[in-house]
């Protein structure tokens, strides 16, 4: 476990509204994307790439660079913010994002997007996927870690939990993953349209050591991402407990948000709000 | 005859081939005794993984292992991964071109005794609609085998359809296959007989009793379904005027689609598909008897020959 002073806590909580105020801008200009699961998981995909995950956006092909798969691709708008702020491209894509010749697809593509490790959209094989990747490092030697980022509605899906039990079996301590659990999706609630809970219990009746976290507490997410390189028997699911549109207070744990873009007013006061949340919102 | 059956030609090629090529990993889906990958398993444990009775998440499981420059050979019944695993094939193999073998065993009816819900008569029409993929239809034992070597060392999606069954001797041990180039197996001016899979053993014996009633029938194996060998085709339909396809699949979408589309866009000439009649099939006590009750049998072959000739002008 590693101390993680306030000034980097702050840096973070930063780069995380920087990625907050891309995504809805791009959702905004292209008039399409997902808003309210992009802005959950914002804190989380800051405390990756600008923290924890060994990547370089020079050498995108680093054999021994941390993976990270978006199994909940539709929060491309995030990952792409990310990825330009990183370096990985120039940060002026995000303005052609969706464009017939942009290489910025709906959904990330990983033959098109320099430092997008696999191609996502349809969901539930980023845990799958993720097993191979760390199955191939295990043989090869290598000691990055592979993330995988999931939505809560995801874990609906029968192959989530095939590719949980294969990952248990293999005890593949290099694989994380990490559930931006918001409890909304597009039709409603978690709750009303299929409970997952006890979400805890059924991954670790699948053999995986979990952590519970507020994924909005950039301490909390960094202390989590730490603890789980401790872990060295099972890999280990992170239950980050988000708020789906958080930040944006009209978007916040509504549904219609899943996959509906701001007009010009509402992207002015998103933006309003997010510069105005300050370092602790 | 004593040949080998097709699954075990492939399996004993695979565990020979593990050795020359360490990027090669065998995934199994519970079904390693029958799809016999258990001949690499015993070889080579810690290039074997097997994944349970769960095909989607084994083509994912392989997807990984591609995108860290491994070699997977995707392994189980041809049913369930042309049609349960199919969206993990699109999405993460064929779209996201990762390069994954997918050995699709107990293909056609060559599970006769289990059913129809074990036949596998679409999915050749199903992987061909696929950009990216390449789709191989051995005709025996040894081309099986000897498609290992050949597509582990192409860069790219490949679905490599296995007969359970002993199919009908038509290559030696030494047999080569190149990707997209089918084999002239006999030549002919009357009629040629395009064949895939278990019906090109049958379609040579069609050949020899239509040559017994004066016909002349050129016999092609067109192996890779897709990229089709377009050339040869319309060699032989320029050739010989007439043409019959035939396959251990339905007759839509599959090797007669492919010919067909081929003949039609660029020189049409009568044509007869041999194949299953858009029905779903039977339990049956061989894959023979099977093949003969739905309109596979060789004296289909020979009819179409004989209508298609016919139909020339």
């Amino acid at each position: 476990m590693y101390f993680h002073p306030d000034s980097q806590i702050i840096k973070l909580q930063e780069h995380a509204r920087d990625l907050r105020l891309d995504s809805i801008e791009m959702i905004h200009r292209r008039q399409a994307g997902h808003p309210g699961g992009s802005l959950s998981a914002a804190d989380i995909v800051a405390a990756l790439f600008f923290h924890k995950m060994r990547i370089d956006p020079q050498n995108p092909a680093w054999p021994e660079r941390d993976r990270f798969i978006l199994s909940k691709g539709h929060a491309s708008a995030l990952l792409y913010a990310a990825l330009a702020q990183c370096g990985y491209f120039p940060h002026e894509d995000l303005r052609r994002w969706g464009e017939l010749d942009c290489h910025l697809q709906g959904h990330p593509d990983r033959l098109k997007t320099p430092g997008v490790d696999m191609t996502a959209g349809l969901l539930g094989h980023g845990v799958a996927v993720g097993v191979g990747i760390a199955l191939a490092a295990r043989m090869d030697g290598l000691s990055f870690r592979t993330y995988v980022l999931m939505g809560d509605g995801e874990c609906q899906g029968g192959i989530v939990w095939e590719g949980a039990m294969v990952a248990a079996k293999y005890r593949l301590a290099n694989l994380t993953a990490i559930v931006d659990f918001n409890n909304v999706q597009l039709d409603g609630a978690v709750h009303d349209i299929l409970p997952l809970e006890p979400l805890a219990d059924k991954w670790r009746a699948c053999n995986w050591a979990v952590i519970e976290i507020n994924g909005h507490d950039m301490r909390q997410i960094l202390q989590a991402l730490d603890t789980a390189d401790e872990i060295h028997d099972r890999p280990t699911v992170i239950i980050a407990r988000t708020t789906k549109g958080k930040g944006v207070s009209f978007m916040e744990n509504k549904s219609h948000w899943h996959g509906v873009a701001p007009n010009d007013a509402q992207l002015a006061q998103a933006i309003a709000e997010i510069k105005g949340a300050g370092h602790h919102g | 005859m004593a040949e080998i059956s097709m699954r075990e030609g492939y399996g004993k090629a695979l565990a020979a081939y593990g050795a020359a090529n360490p990027n090669v990993i065998v995934l199994d889906v519970d079904t390693s005794a029958s799809t016999l990958t258990h001949f690499f398993a015993k070889q080579y444990p810690e290039r074997f993984y097997n994944i349970g009775i769960a095909e989607p998440c084994m083509i994912d499981v392989a997807v990984g292992l591609a995108l860290s420059g491994k070699i997977p050979f995707a392994n189980g019944f041809s049913a369930l991964l042309a049609l349960r695993a199919l969206e993990q094939i699109r999405t993460c193999v064929a779209y996201a071109r990762t390069n994954v073998k997918i050995a699709a065993s107990y293909a056609g009816v060559s599970d006769f005794k289990d059913g129809p819900t074990h036949h596998s008569i679409m999915d050749i029409a199903i992987m061909r609609a696929m950009p990216e993929m390449t789709v191989i239809v051995p005709a025996d034992a040894n081309e099986a085998g000897a498609w290992v070597p050949v597509i582990a060392e192409y860069d790219g999606p490949v679905y490599l359809r296995i007969s359970r069954a002993a199919t009908l001797p038509v290559h030696d041990p030494t047999v080569t296959v190149q990707i997209g180039k089918g084999i002239t197996l006999r030549d002919g001016g009357d009629v040629t007989i395009i064949a895939a899979g278990s019906m090109v053993g049958r379609s040579l014996l069609a050949a020899d009793q239509l040559a017994a009633r004066g016909l002349d029938a050129r016999v092609l194996e067109i192996h890779t379904i897709k990229p089709i060998d377009a050339p040869l085709i319309l060699q032989a339909a320029a050739e010989t005027g007439a043409i019959v396809t035939a396959e251990e699949h339905t007759i839509l979408g599959g090797l007669g689609g492919a010919v067909a589309e081929v003949l039609s866009l660029h020189h049409p000439v009568p044509l007869e598909m041999i194949g299953v009649h858009d029905t779903f099939t039977r339990t049956a006590p061989t894959t023979e008897l099977l093949m003969d009750a739905f309109c596979m049998g060789v004296e289909d072959i020979t009819a179409a020959a004989e209508r298609v000739i016919q139909r020339k002008r």
